[in-house]
């Protein structure tokens, strides 16, 4: 078996010091290999968020061993995790974290400005993306223009405009209500299934889990199962309650779905 | 890289109006306070040094009376005469000319003008000792002096209050009882500051005036020019014992009369002036300072977003030194934007309010160039380093920043 695109080892995170310490990680492993489409779970507190944060290359770990297409990730310099998130990896946030008073086009281009491409190439790059998110007509808006689940596509087209090999999802539909949810859900299984992007997603809904195709339980900072997901066909109705609770690590099952975004 | 840089952090300026006017307010402000203060400041301490050297420099005038403004009792001290002038011509070292006053006011009329004015009766060497320059005509001759011959060099406001635009040379008009003819115009000095209004003035030969006009013999005032070789202090000092002596103080009792020494007002004042001017600028620099906290706290205060702002572009890959050189452009544009809006502002109020105040006009590079550094400094200092701070934060830690 080849390397997996992003291995943990025994991966730790204590914040603050002393008496007041608080270890939110305590050993995690965990192998995440391309065209992975993972929902991570948990109750508050259990250090799904942490994990995703160190994976991102947004943190560093405590202890352990993080490598990332076979390249420890702890030795590195802060510079060079910064080009790794510039050429490898895509980010959604819970909060949207788009700059303001700029419009859905200048926020996607963000990432292309620091890979250094030139402005007419960076705006066709950019519409290309926000075309992808179905927000074409909406480049000129500010995020205030924007709904919350606009805002959200917006923040995906600037995660997947790099045409990253991962994209990190923290709650991605957490500011939303279910039908924005859905929508976002559907886009990002799209890209998960057409354009290869492997996605790992931290969620407490069960509903957005179901469309992962392994859903990672986490409990007081360690992984408590890892199960396997065939995930639900999307179209219309709410669709809950196909999770497979095998709890054996079987190959995922491709999920029928024929059409990606709605 | 650089030059995408520059873009980011103009069209960060451009998003933010009013924070970016804000943070150039402060530099506005500090910026033109200084610079006005400190120019306004400069401009009166040389309009009073000019004032000062016009009245004319190492000259002593002597009057009756003790200092300056007479007190209320006791009999008017007693006028000097023609023998006290020739005994400080003679007697003091160091004296280069005596030029003795008799003076008294007098209207004169000329055709349909009359105008209240003072006579001054003196000799040639009021005109050097004063400094008073002709625009026309001469001054008197031996003769005219000799003789006390009715001859008369006007000041401009004489001039105009009698002749308006005629040509007042070698006219004749009436002063008091007498008929005097023009032979000179004294040129405009405009408001000395100090001492009479020396425009508003008819100059006679002194025996004219003490035989026709005052009718005495009494000499009013001295001026006595001081070789530049000489202590002014000193030859005051000669003069007053002199001046004791003839007219007989007893040792213990004041003076009866005041020498005024304009190389000394001038020292008291130009070190006056000097430090008012020190007073404004330290002024001045209390608003820079305060310029500077509103710099500050403007920074300071958008600090939290811009936490985010930096954590968000951190996660979208860029590396520290390009989230810090935007930063530092950004605040290196608003500084100098901001200071030289300051330096205009400055430039305009002080040419506007130098000619209201009757100050000349100046301007000097030395507290533009500072005022402009420091301001800039402070801007770039507080706007730089709140982001350093942020950018050598973890990206999440940024991100959440509260």
């Amino acid at each position: 078996m080849s390397e997996p695109l992003i291995r943990l080892r025994g991966i730790t995170k204590t914040f603050g010091e002393g008496a007041t310490a608080f270890q939110a990680l305590k050993g995690i492993d965990l192998d995440v290999d391309k065209g992975d489409f993972i929902a991570v779970m948990g109750a508050s507190g259990s250090g799904k968020s942490t994990m995703m944060n160190i994976v991102g290359c947004l943190d560093v770990a405590t202890s352990g061993s993080f490598t990332f297409k076979g390249v420890e990730v702890g030795t590195l310099e802060r510079d060079q995790r910064a080009l790794l998130r510039r050429r490898y990896l895509g980010f959604v946030f819970q909060g949207f974290n788009l700059l303001s008073r700029t419009t859905a086009l200048e926020n996607v281009e963000l990432p292309l400005i620091y890979r250094g491409d030139d402005a007419k190439a960076r705006r066709s790059t950019a519409m290309g993306a926000l075309e992808r998110v179905g927000l074409a007509d909406w480049s000129d808006h500010t995020p205030s223009e924007l709904s919350g689940g606009q805002q959200q596509r917006v923040a995906i087209a600037r995660a997947i405009v790099t045409q990253p090999q991962v994209l990190l999802a923290d709650e991605p539909t957490g500011n939303l209500d279910s039908e924005r949810s859905l929508e976002i859900m559907a886009l990002m299984r799209g890209l998960n299934q057409d354009s290869g992007i492997t996605i790992m997603m931290v969620t407490h809904e069960p509903d957005m889990a179901a469309f992962a195709s392994t859903i990672i339980h986490f409990k007081d900072g360690l992984v408590e199962r890892v199960e396997q997901n065939r995930p639900i066909p999307f179209r219309g109705g709410v669709g809950v309650g196909h999770v497979q609770n095998s709890g054996v690590l079987t190959a995922p099952t491709p999920g029928p779905s024929p059409e990606g975004e709605g | 890289m650089l030059g995408t840089t520059i873009i980011l952090a103009f069209r960060e300026i451009r998003r933010h109006v009013l924070r970016s006017f804000l943070t150039t307010l402060g530099i506005i402000i500090g910026v033109a306070a200084v610079v006005t203060m400190v120019t306004l400041g400069n401009g009166a301490t040389a309009a009073i040094s000019s004032q000062i050297s016009s009245l004319g420099s190492n000259l002593l005038t002597i009057r009756p009376g003790q200092g300056y403004g007479r007190g209320g009792g006791g009999p008017s001290p007693p006028p000097f005469d023609e023998a006290d002038t020739e005994a400080i011509r003679k007697q003091v070292a160091g004296v280069l000319s005596v030029a003795a006053q008799s003076s008294t006011s007098a209207i004169a009329i000329f055709e349909a003008q009359n105008w209240t004015t003072t006579v001054t009766g003196t000799t040639n060497d009021y005109f050097a000792a004063s400094h008073l320059q002709l625009s026309a005509g001469r001054i008197f001759n031996e003769v005219e002096l000799g003789a006390g011959k009715s001859v008369c060099v006007i000041g401009s406001t004489v001039q105009t209050n009698l002749f308006k635009e005629g040509d007042p040379l070698a006219k004749t008009f009436r002063l008091k009882d007498i008929s005097c003819q023009v032979i000179g115009v004294l040129e405009t000095r405009g408001a000395a500051g100090f001492g009479p209004d020396q425009d508003d003035q008819v100059v006679m030969p002194i025996k004219t005036v003490m035989r026709r006009l005052t009718g005495n013999r009494d000499v009013r005032a001295f001026q006595v020019a001081v070789d530049p070789a000489y202590d002014t202090k000193a030859v005051s000092a000669a003069i007053t014992a002199l001046l004791r002596e003839r007219r007989k103080i007893a040792s213990g009792d004041d003076d009866d009369f005041n020498i005024f020494d304009s190389k000394q007002l001038s020292d008291t004042l130009s070190g006056t002036t000097k430090t008012l001017t020190a007073l404004l600028g330290a002024v001045a620099a209390v608003s820079l300072i305060v310029g500077g906290i509103g710099i500050m706290n403007i920074m300071l205060v958008s600090v939290t977003e811009r936490t985010r702002e930096i954590g968000i572009r951190l996660a979208v890959g860029a590396v520290q030194r390009e989230v810090l050189m935007q930063f530092l452009v950004e605040a290196a544009a608003l500084s100098c934007l901001g200071g030289v809006i300051g330096l205009l502002l400055a430039l305009v109020a002080t040419f506007a309010l130098s000619p209201l105040m009757g100050i000349p006009f100046g301007f000097d590079v030395q507290i533009n160039l500072l005022a402009f550094l420091f301001s800039a400094a402070i801007g770039i200092v507080f706007g730089y380093f709140p982001a350093r701070r942020a950018a050598s934060l973890n990206p999440i830690d940024a991100l959440r920043h509260e």
